[in-house]
């Protein structure tokens, strides 16, 4: 390659107290091109992100810029080298406007105050590098995700960034939401930004990479090209290969009992007479876009919002409206969408974690029973193979894939039979992937009945036995898991859509 | 990170871990020595039971606070609650005839029901605690004065007992001590303070996993106003009576107490343990300085360094720790 490097880790190694997280890696960011960093969960990818945000300085090699040694001591010194990082976690003022955000920290002045009109302007202006067309006066807190994100990306670009490195942009967009932003990305290309790219799905790797640099328990392991087939990356990234991404195992014979009945529910806004059944042993997938409402239809059934009309039975008993404790009583365990936010108390112990659910009914007296608990979190860790120290640990401190088998684990404890599974698979990495698919199954196969809320395509089609798709808040319709295809899913969620947008 | 091939070797006694996880105890233990060497009145058993009577009180109200705290809220109201709940006790006596241990256990209630509103007012009126326990901060104060019309009422015998001695033990220590063991086995061994740990960390995750997030609240607050009932009992005893200005000015005390004591103000993390020793460091710096001599003046810029020092110390600690 003639192209130098915009920038190169060369040999970096990274330690935390006694911990090694990063040794002997070399990456580079060649201009017009993505590089993308694949990689487990707690493979080193963020620690490698911070070494070139200037958040982190490497404890041995070196950083160059343009080809020459530079030490990146803080963000700022990595801004004045033109890079910069759109995070998962936006760095947005929600309550600001646009054209404050874009501008933020650089606000021009006029007479000591802000000049709104020049404001106004250059954010605009800022805008158009990557053709968003939004009011500048929006707060950006009422945008969705995805343009909250190309702001962020225009907001990188006005202080002339050539380099952005991307952390799991797409974790949070819709599939059309993401076609935006790589185009955005193949335009950005053009004008020689380099990006250095991280992502889950290993499909939007061809699609918008160029080389991939795999890193495994902080080594370094491979350069290969975007084009490599996806189960060549699996192997590289895991070490072993993976027979088979969906592993679903559905009953040979379907059992007719009907576990979970839904009838007519309708929430006005969010969802309008729904009408399902699901029986023991199956697997449930709800398909749709973003907004469809299928999170608050999950919510509705798990107790954790109330509804206006029609009814949720389990095994035959009607559970009353917004009563999540009657919910899990009735054998409901809810796996909710934002496993931060709503499923683990962060700061709390893996063991805390799983006991939750299960808190009140195995006490005796008003008094926990801790030894019990500590058993049974201890086989169920086991069981889900939950990697960490000791069980005591905070919850925080383990990887993405880990926390949400500890979610999973809360309602194993608690014998739930009905498991509620939002977007199961978030955020997780492949191996711990197939892992909570193998839980499905054994799931299933000891009766249980599973409804699966994804915007994965993939998974929906792999893991369920029927599908049904979501659209505006009404069922679009039914699918057998024979029957479906991405195009038929499609087709049923998105039918109109393109004339809204 | 990952954990199996990079794990960190184990050491068997690692100091500086224990004092960074310590330090409001090792600080503790600093003062103490150095007041020792500074001034002979320090260490003399008048001087030390002193100290006992008067963290007794600050000690009391902070337990309950450490509830709110660990559940993730605060409670403006404590020292008007517990002004309240004295004078209403002292009313009870007095003015109402009641027999002198009902009019103790009458107080009790009154502090109980004032933490009750609380706990209601936030749960289930969705006022931010901050807000919820100022407005009750003054009306309770409001109507302590309303009920002594500004002047001290005399306290039944029962509660003044609760101010004396057992042999040569004074009552408000052995309360303290009683107190604290209650304390602390509601909030290590019982469902309800197990779930003000998940309350404060996550509520949502909590409601989710299938607490009573709300009645769980409307308890803890419940809890702060019964503790700051029994330490506005502790206070009218030693006086014989229910001041109208008493314990003005403590629930200050009270958070400085459990922030020392490791306690996070975004919610999920404290212990009985910890506010303890943060309520004796609060009452031996002032108690030390009294000694010295130093103005009640220059005191209140002691103790508003104290708790900058601590609480940024355990900022850094934690950032150090998760990084």
């Amino acid at each position: 390659m003639t192209v130098k490097p915009l920038i190169t880790l060369q040999n970096v190694t990274k330690t935390f107290g006694q911990v090694t997280v990063i040794q002997d890696v070399t990456v580079s960011v060649y201009p017009g091109q993505v590089q993308v960093l694949l990689g487990e969960n707690g493979a080193g990818k963020s620690t490698l992100i911070k070494m070139v945000a200037g958040v982190y300085q490497p404890d041995g090699g070196q950083i160059l810029v343009d080809g020459a040694v530079t030490s990146l001591p803080s963000t700022r010194a990595a801004e004045e080298h033109g890079i910069a990082t759109i995070h998962q976690e936006l760095n947005l003022v929600a309550t600001m406007s646009v054209a404050e955000n874009v501008m933020l920290g650089r606000m021009p002045t006029k007479l000591g105050m802000v000049d709104r009109k020049e404001l106004r302007r250059q954010a605009r202006a800022a805008l158009a590098l990557i053709g968003l067309e939004i009011d500048v006066d929006t707060p950006v807190g009422q945008l969705g995700i995805a343009r909250q994100q190309l702001v962020e990306i225009a907001k990188a670009l006005s202080i002339n960034a050539r380099v952005l490195i991307l952390d799991e942009p797409t974790a949070a967009l819709t599939r059309h939401e993401t076609q935006a932003l790589f185009a955005v990305m193949a335009d950005l290309r053009q004008r020689g930004v380099g990006m250095l790219f991280i992502s889950h799905h290993l499909d939007e790797i061809a699609e918008v990479g160029d080389t991939v640099t795999v890193i495994r328990d902080g080594h370094f392991i491979a350069e290969v090209p975007a084009s490599t087939p996806e189960d060549e990356l699996v192997k590289l990234m895991v070490g072993r290969s993976i027979e088979d991404q969906f592993p679903r195992r559905a009953d040979e014979t379907p059992a007719l009992t009907e576990v979970l009945t839904v009838t007519n529910l309708t929430s006005a806004g969010h969802f309008d007479d729904i009408s399902f059944t699901v029986r023991a042993g199956e697997v449930l997938g709800i398909a749709g876009l973003v907004g469809a409402g299928r999170t608050e239809l999950i919510r509705a059934i798990a107790g954790a919002d109330k509804y206006d009309t029609g009814s949720v039975t389990v095994r035959g008993a009607q559970l009353p409206k917004g009563d999540i404790q009657a919910a899990i009583r009735a054998g409901i365990g809810h796996v909710p969408e934002d496993r931060k936010g709503q499923g683990l108390v962060l700061d709390a112990s893996v063991n805390d974690n799983l006991g939750y659910a299960t808190l009140a009914s195995s006490a005796k007296l008003g008094l926990a029973d801790f030894t019990g608990q500590r058993r049974r979190a201890e086989a169920v860790a086991e069981k889900l193979r939950i990697r960490m120290h000791t069980i005591d640990q905070p919850i925080r401190s383990l990887s993405g894939g880990n926390q949400q088998k500890a979610v999973f684990g809360r309602w194993i404890i608690a014998a739930s039979t009905v498991l509620l599974l939002d977007e199961p698979t978030r955020g997780v990495d492949v191996g711990a992937k197939v892992e909570i698919y193998e839980l499905m199954n054994s799931i299933t196969a000891a009766g249980g009945a599973i409804v699966m809320v994804s915007s994965e395509l993939p998974e929906i089609l792999g893991m369920s036995d029927r599908i049904l798709v979501m659209r505006d808040g009404r069922l679009a319709g039914e699918l057998s898991a024979a029957d479906a295809t991405q195009d038929t899913v499609m087709t049923l969620a998105a039918r109109d859509v393109a004339a809204q947008r | 990170m990952s954990t199996t091939t990079l794990a960190p070797t184990r050491r068997s006694f690692d100091y500086k871990t224990f004092l960074a996880n310590n330090g409001a105890l090792v600080g503790l233990v600093v003062l103490c020595i150095a007041l020792v060497i500074a001034t002979p009145d320090f260490l003399t058993g008048q001087n030390l039971l002193n100290i006992g009577i008067q963290v007794s009180t600050v000690a009391v109200l902070a337990f309950g606070m450490t509830f709110v705290i660990v559940a993730g809220g605060i409670d403006l109201s404590v020292g008007a609650v517990a002004a309240l709940s004295a004078m209403a006790s002292g009313w009870f006596f007095v003015s109402a005839g009641l027999p002198g241990w009902m009019a103790l256990a009458g107080g009790l209630v009154v502090g109980l029901l004032a933490g009750v509103i609380n706990g209601a007012a936030n749960a289930y009126g969705k006022l931010p605690s901050f807000i919820a326990t100022l407005a009750m901060l003054s009306v309770a104060r409001g109507l302590t004065l309303v009920i002594s019309d500004g002047r001290p009422i005399k306290t039944a015998p029962e509660v003044s007992f609760l101010g004396g001695n057992i042999g040569p033990v004074p009552m408000p220590i052995v309360i303290l001590v009683l107190a604290a063991l209650v304390a602390s086995f509601i909030l290590n061994r019982t469902v309800l303070g197990r779930s003000m740990y998940a309350v404060g960390g996550n509520a949502e995750a909590a409601r989710l996993s299938g607490l009573p997030v709300k009645r769980i609240i409307v308890t803890v607050f419940a809890l702060a106003g019964l503790f700051a009932a029994l330490a506005g009992l502790l206070l009218a005893g030693r006086l014989d009576s229910a001041q109208p200005q008493a314990a003005a000015g403590y629930e200050l005390d009270a958070i400085a107490a459990v922030v020392i004591g490791g306690a996070s103000l975004s919610g999920g993390l404290g212990k009985i343990s910890g506010t303890f020793i943060g309520a004796l460091v609060l009452v031996v710096i002032r108690n030390g300085l009294n000694l010295l001599n130093v103005s009640s003046f220059w005191q209140q810029v002691v103790i508003g360094l104290v708790i900058a020092l601590a609480v940024g110390a355990d900022v850094l600690r934690r950032k150090t720790r998760n990084s």
